[in-house]
């Protein structure tokens, strides 16, 4: 359809206007975090002890918890895209369950992890008193409030792929002889693949930047649960140099996961 | 791994396939009983919507029977997933595994039981038959309909079916090629030599590709027989339609 330009095509420019103020707001912070960080000084503060403490700790728990997402949530994906065929109620309150990390404050979630795997938690004090396990402020403890808040963006980016896939392929790979764990394995799993890496990216770059579910499940013991985010926000009151090198630090990998998703930006979305 | 009974012994020691198969999809109720004989296809045939598809989805395995049973010589298969039914497949649009090459595709049934390495050598016989060792390493993408339809025939057989079912097989093929592979898949179903059913709205797919005809209608089966017979006395008005524009 041909617009004549100056009418259909065009905005009406308060609209323009407040998307500029809306776009500004969103661009402007991180630009003039790139104008005032410390950049003659940037590679004597990341290698400080602490920073790499932190950044060693962050990459290494964001991984396992990247892990944990892609094992946990590559079947629940499954579970919710096949759940399509459910009476409403069950239905919905799966797909509830899995939405609530997403809209949940963090902190809320880190409260929650508490009173379940706290010592007084009903499966903390289990586990403490079998097998003398504490969870809560330890390495293991990041990773679980990490799991917690990723795991949704992985389970979506999996789902969207698996409803946009061709179900005869399934039916295909049955009648010639495949069990129904051959056709997740060889037919399934090898189609949804890109949006099992997409989400794995999203679920990393959400795991690395978790801040409130882990600073009140885990902590901020150096080395142990403190993690750039943290790190970075602790130093904040002390020295802003390192919170700005860290926060630059934080900001090149969010932009390397927007360069790696760049043909597909949300889960279950594409660009 | 034994390899397939070559072609031309194959018919004496098929079986049979009697399939009595009542089915619902959507709002309608499909039902329709009859036999295929080993080396004398059968093709049902009739309008959009009159249930062929399902009909052979549910002999498959692929939705699950109201009532009736689907028997294979004296095996009774309607209790049985698709997978443990030998019964072959070849899918309106071919259904292709898109992830996978033309040889891997070929192997798959051969994949399901074995190793990778093992599974493709099986294959190659059948890619070779097929005219299809030059293009063994494209992707499904790559490939004309024609090419499809060839690799979609030999991934089904290759898992060495003892009934085969076609839906559809020539809807998906250029006007200008159909006639070349009607013939081309009209021998190789009698190389087959199995019971053998095809889903087609065309008479002239029917004419070329099966002995006997079966008429569905919104569900229900208005006649059946050779065309021959379909002919002289056609029950409805849609096969006398049917016929007339074939005729043309």
């Amino acid at each position: 359809m041909a617009a004549r330009p100056g009418t259909t095509g065009r905005l009406a420019w308060p609209v323009v206007a407040v998307a500029a103020l809306g776009l500004a707001l969103l661009v402007l912070p991180l630009a003039a975090l790139v104008l005032r960080a410390p950049w003659s000084d940037l590679a004597g503060l990341l290698a400080r002890e602490s920073v790499l403490q932190a950044l060693l700790l962050s990459f290494g728990t964001a991984l396992v918890a990247t892990a944990l997402c892609l094992l946990l949530g590559v079947p629940l994906a499954a579970l919710l895209a096949r759940a399509a065929g459910w009476p409403t109620l069950p239905r919905r309150l799966l797909r509830a369950a899995v939405t609530v990390p997403l809209v949940l404050p963090p902190v809320v979630g880190g409260i929650a992890l508490l009173q379940l795997l706290g010592r007084r938690g009903p499966l903390g004090s289990t586990l403490e008193q079998w097998f003398g396990i504490t969870v809560p402020f330890t390495t293991g403890a990041v990773v679980i409030a990490q799991v917690f808040v990723a795991l949704p963006f992985l389970v979506f980016a999996v789902e969207g792929a698996l409803r946009t896939g061709d179900r005869r392929t399934e039916l295909a790979a049955a009648t010639l002889g495949a069990s129904r764990w051959q056709v997740f394995r060889h037919v399934t799993l090898p189609l949804v693949a890109p949006g099992v890496a997409a989400g794995a990216v999203l679920c990393f770059s959400r795991a690395l930047g978790e801040f409130g579910a882990t600073i009140t499940f885990a902590g901020s013991l150096p080395g142990v649960t403190r993690t750039l985010p943290i790190a970075s926000y602790l130093a904040m009151q002390t020295d802003p140099d390192e919170a700005i090198a860290l926060a630059l630090l934080l900001l090149a990998v969010s932009i390397a996961v927007l360069l790696l998703l760049r043909d597909r930006w949300l889960p279950g979305v594409r660009g | 791994m034994t390899l397939p009974t070559p072609p031309a012994a194959r018919s004496a020691l098929r079986p049979m396939l009697h399939a009595d198969v009542t089915v619902t999809r959507g709002a309608m109720r499909i039902a329709a009983a009859f036999d295929a004989a080993p080396g004398h296809p059968l093709a049902i045939i009739g309008p959009n919507g009159a249930g062929k598809s399902s009909l052979l989805a549910a002999i498959a395995g692929l939705v699950p029977l109201d009532a009736g049973g689907v028997v294979i010589g004296d095996r009774e298969v309607d209790g049985l997933a698709p997978d443990r039914r030998r019964i072959g497949m070849v899918f309106q649009d071919y259904v292709l595994f898109p992830h996978l090459s033309v040889r891997d595709n070929v192997a798959f049934a051969a994949r399901m039981r074995g190793r990778r390495s093992t599974a493709r050598t099986a294959a190659d016989p059948w890619l070779e038959r097929y005219g299809l060792t030059s293009l063994a390493d494209r992707l499904p993408t790559e490939l004309s309909g024609g090419q499809a339809q060839r690799v979609a025939l030999a991934r089904a057989l290759a898992a060495d079916p003892e009934v085969l079912l076609l839906d559809e097989p020539m809807s998906a093929l250029d006007v200008e090629v159909r006639a070349d592979m009607r013939d081309e898949l009209a021998t190789h179903v009698r190389e087959f030599g199995g019971a053998t059913v095809i889903v087609t709205h065309s008479p002239a797919d029917a004419a070329a590709l099966a002995d006997r005809v079966l008429v569905l209608e919104a569900g229900r089966v208005t006649q059946r027989g050779t065309l021959d017979e379909l002919r002289a006395a056609p029950a409805t008005p849609y096969v006398e339609r049917m016929l007339a524009a074939s005729a043309e």
